[in-house]
């Protein structure tokens, strides 16, 4: 403030009028709405809470829009990464193709050959599809037979030929088809001549790269086409945005469908058991003396359970019956854990503003306990119960989350985040979109929950007021 | 002091007393009972072995019975792991978790110190920046993509030099120690950052900071002896409830690198029912983490000599 102005003549003219003196030039603002014009000049929490949003419009809107079956299997698609919509070749069902035999060639080798050359020749016939590769290649002098190997990443030599696929025990059988749970992607097929028994050292590769294709009567029963759709075109496969698990299902699908599971209980619990905590923890505050002893003493009892043990034992012990998803138990044992940490911060808070200068007056004044439980101690303690409630949330959500990963959480097949993480662990190697969406959503709103938990602490502190 | 500790054990025997209770109530609200699985085919095999573990008894019965015995530090015998004393299975398994527990909290309490003075310091400069962006990572994302990720990060790193630096998993050497500790003191580790910083920050502006520089103290001096040893108290007072929460994490560790500590014992023994595994394990733990609290608090009372115990 110690920059110059310039002063003018107006500065110099005396107040208009004396009867506003006392008047405040500013509305006066209401501590709520203080505290919400801090939050806003807090970026990150501000981001927080339009992620919140974001993920209730998810979660709620979301399965409206993206209205495939989060259980629904898509068998032509297992496993798959995101990836822009995909198409497949539509090829005939299979019928079986005469084995390839060179018949100017002998069967087998006249004696024991001691080298043999490398197979020449080695080609793809027709178009290699998932559906099947036909492989073909020129017969070796002195050849009693060919090992076929299939490999997803480039053989080195001989080293990292991949999955043996077949031994052909005669010279003259010059080709193979591969049908063996074939995906679109890069193959390298390696061809070994043999004696008839054992290998030899020499190796010929070729690099195969099969089409994405539906036979006939697969589109046929998934409704992929009408019946007149002849072989050789190509038809749009189901589109997955964030790709599909390992059973072939939906991930976006699953991943609302899960929202819907892991923010009920991470919203639903702590809203139920931090009322109860208010209640419980106001009344022994307020009343005081020996039953504001026995309710507090029952409390650090409920504390000092071992929690993760009990959230189990709960689970179980609530848990009735099969064919039950699991989220009611969960919710209960969350309750029945967890609201004394509320209680015993309620409880002090109502403590201390009990003997605060404010309500001796009002009581002075003539206020009822009613009045002063309902204008004075409840408005005064909201914010610290706002902010334990946005702190609760992402300890549920990770307690669900923990619980499903064990095992003891959502039963399947309905899906939390947890439990998707759980399965994608297992894939986490050969598929690791599985596992890094739902430990992304969970990582973001934890993230965003809390982040907004440490606006609401800073906007709420009534000690920020004074500063400003 | 002498009264204060006794006063805080009796109140500790009576909370794992509660502990105890509530187990006990919990485990037979469970539908069906240990005797459920296929050994006990007929009748009478069910009756005869109902009558060995004395679960033929009404239930108050059988809770003053197992009161009595745990008192005298028996837990009985494991329903599904034939002849296995319970103190057994917490005897083999609860040390493992126990080194696992100890490393991780250890982890946690130099990290956590140690990132939030280097934070405090370098306020809203770059290494600040840098690792409170860690700490929100730690904070946020589950355990298990912790467990994961450091498995993970050990697979590559293997084969990356060709040989085996750190076990992937297993139980046995130091080394198949270090990664789980690391990856189950992170969380803390993050909470304890902050903590720190907040903690590091309100001290600076505290009157005998004032006073030690006036006296021309050197910064390190300062830094060490004045700043560092009282940021450090809140800290102390968080680590009690950490412990247990780090014995929580450990369950999820311990399945994620296959080793042997109770965690895992004790999710077999609740789905298999085992009443006396669940019984021992939750009892032991709720004991053990009764008395760290109550450590925990006594050594705040050494460390801060304003908090003298009344």
């Amino acid at each position: 403030m110690n920059t110059l102005r310039t002063l003018t003549e107006a500065d110099f003219q005396p107040a208009p009028s004396q009867d506003n003196l006392e008047q405040i030039s500013r509305p006066s603002l209401s501590y709520w709405q203080d505290a919400w014009i801090r939050l806003k000049k807090n970026t990150r929490a501000l981001i927080s809470l339009y992620l919140i949003v974001g993920l209730a419009f998810f979660t709620l809107i979301g399965p409206w829009i993206w209205t495939k079956d989060p259980a629904a299997q898509d068998l032509d698609q297992i496993s798959q990464a995101p990836a822009l919509p995909k198409t497949a070749l539509l090829v005939k069902d299979f019928e079986p193709s005469a084995t390839p035999i060179d018949t100017t060639h002998p069967p087998a080798p006249s004696g024991y050959p001691d080298a043999l050359d490398a197979v020449t020749g080695l080609t793809v016939l027709g178009t290699p599809t998932t559906q099947s590769v036909r492989l073909s290649w020129s017969p070796v002098d002195q050849a009693g037979g060919y090992s076929v190997y299939r490999s997803e990443s480039a053989p080195e030599g001989l080293m990292g030929l991949g999955l043996p696929l077949a031994s052909l025990t005669a010279g003259n059988i010059v080709g193979f088809e591969d049908r063996l749970n074939l995906k679109s992607q890069t193959y390298y097929y390696s061809i070994i001549p043999t004696d008839g028994f054992d290998e030899f050292d020499v190796v010929s590769t070729l690099e195969v790269s099969p089409q994405q294709s539906i036979t006939v009567s697969q589109a046929l029963e998934r409704q992929l086409i009408d019946s007149d759709d002849r072989p050789g075109q190509t038809v749009q496969l189901a589109f997955h945005p964030l790709g599909t698990d390992y059973l072939g299902r939906d991930m976006l699908a699953r991943l609302m469908q899960g929202a819907r599971v892991s923010l009920f209980i991470g919203v639903v619990a702590p809203l139920i058991y931090v009322l109860f905590g208010v209640f419980y923890g106001g009344f022994a505050g307020y009343l005081g003396g020996t039953t504001d002893q026995v309710l507090m003493r029952f409390a650090d009892f409920v504390v000092a359970l071992p929690f993760l043990l009990f959230m189990i034992l709960f689970k179980i012990a609530f848990g009735i019956g099969p064919g039950e998803s699991g989220i009611l138990p969960m919710l209960i044992a969350l309750i029945l854990l967890l609201w004394p940490a509320t209680a015993r911060l309620v409880r002090g808070q109502v403590l201390r503003i009990r003997e605060q200068g404010y309500i001796e007056a009002a009581r002075l004044l003539g206020g009822g306990p009613s009045y002063l439980i309902a204008r004075h101690i409840i408005p005064n303690t909201m914010g610290v119960i706002l902010v334990t409630l946005t702190f609760a949330v992402p300890s549920a959500i990770f307690t669900e989350a923990f619980l499903s990963f064990i095992g003891m959480g959502v039963a399947p097949p309905t899906p939390s985040w947890g439990s998707m993480c759980n399965e994608g662990v297992k894939t986490m190697l050969s598929h690791p979109h599985e596992l890094f969406f739902p430990a992304l959503f969970i990582s973001i709103t934890v993230l965003a929950f809390n982040l907004l938990g440490d606006g609401l602490t800073e906007a709420l502190d009534s000690k920020m007021r004074s500063k400003e | 002091m002498f009264r204060y500790t006794l006063g805080r054990l009796l109140s500790g025997v009576i909370t794992v007393w509660f502990i105890a209770t509530a187990t006990f109530l919990a485990m037979h609200a469970v539908p069906g009972d240990p005797l459920m699985n296929e050994k006990a085919t007929t009748a009478e095999i069910r009756e005869n072995l109902a009558r060995k573990y004395g679960l033929d008894r009404p239930l108050p019965e059988q809770y003053v019975i197992y009161l009595s015995n745990m008192i005298q530090g028996d837990f009985g015998i494991s329903f599904t792991q034939q002849n296995r004393r319970v103190n057994d299975i917490i005897k083999d398994h609860f040390p493992v978790s126990a080194a696992l527990g100890i490393l991780a909290i250890t982890f946690a309490a130099l990290g956590g110190i140690l990132w939030g003075a280097i934070t405090a310091l370098y306020r809203n400069q770059l290494p600040d920046i840098i690792i409170m962006f860690l700490v929100i990572l730690g904070i946020s994302v589950p355990s298990f993509v912790f467990a994961a990720l450091g498995q993970l990060l050990l697979v590559n790193l293997n084969q990356w030099f060709g040989t085996s630096i750190l076990p992937v998993a297993g139980w046995g050497t130091f080394s198949h120690m270090l990664m789980p500790s690391l990856v189950l003191g992170l969380g803390t580790m993050a909470l304890l950052t902050r903590l720190m910083r907040s903690s590091m920050l309100e001290v600076v502006n505290e009157d005998f900071i004032k006073t030690a520089k006036a006296k021309g103290l050197s910064p390190q001096r300062i830094f060490f002896k004045h700043q560092l040893r009282n940021a450090i108290l809140p800290v102390v007072t968080v680590l009690g409830p950490q412990i247990a929460a780090i014995t929580t994490g450990g369950f999820v560790v311990e399945l994620v690198f296959a080793i042997p500590g109770l965690g895992r014992y004790f999710v077999q023994a609740v789905q298999q029912l085992d009443y006396t595994v669940i019984m021992g394990t939750t009892v032991f733990y709720g004991a053990f983490l009764v008395l760290m609290v109550i450590l925990v608090d006594i050594i705040y009372g050494f460390i801060d000599p304003r908090v003298r115990l009344k």
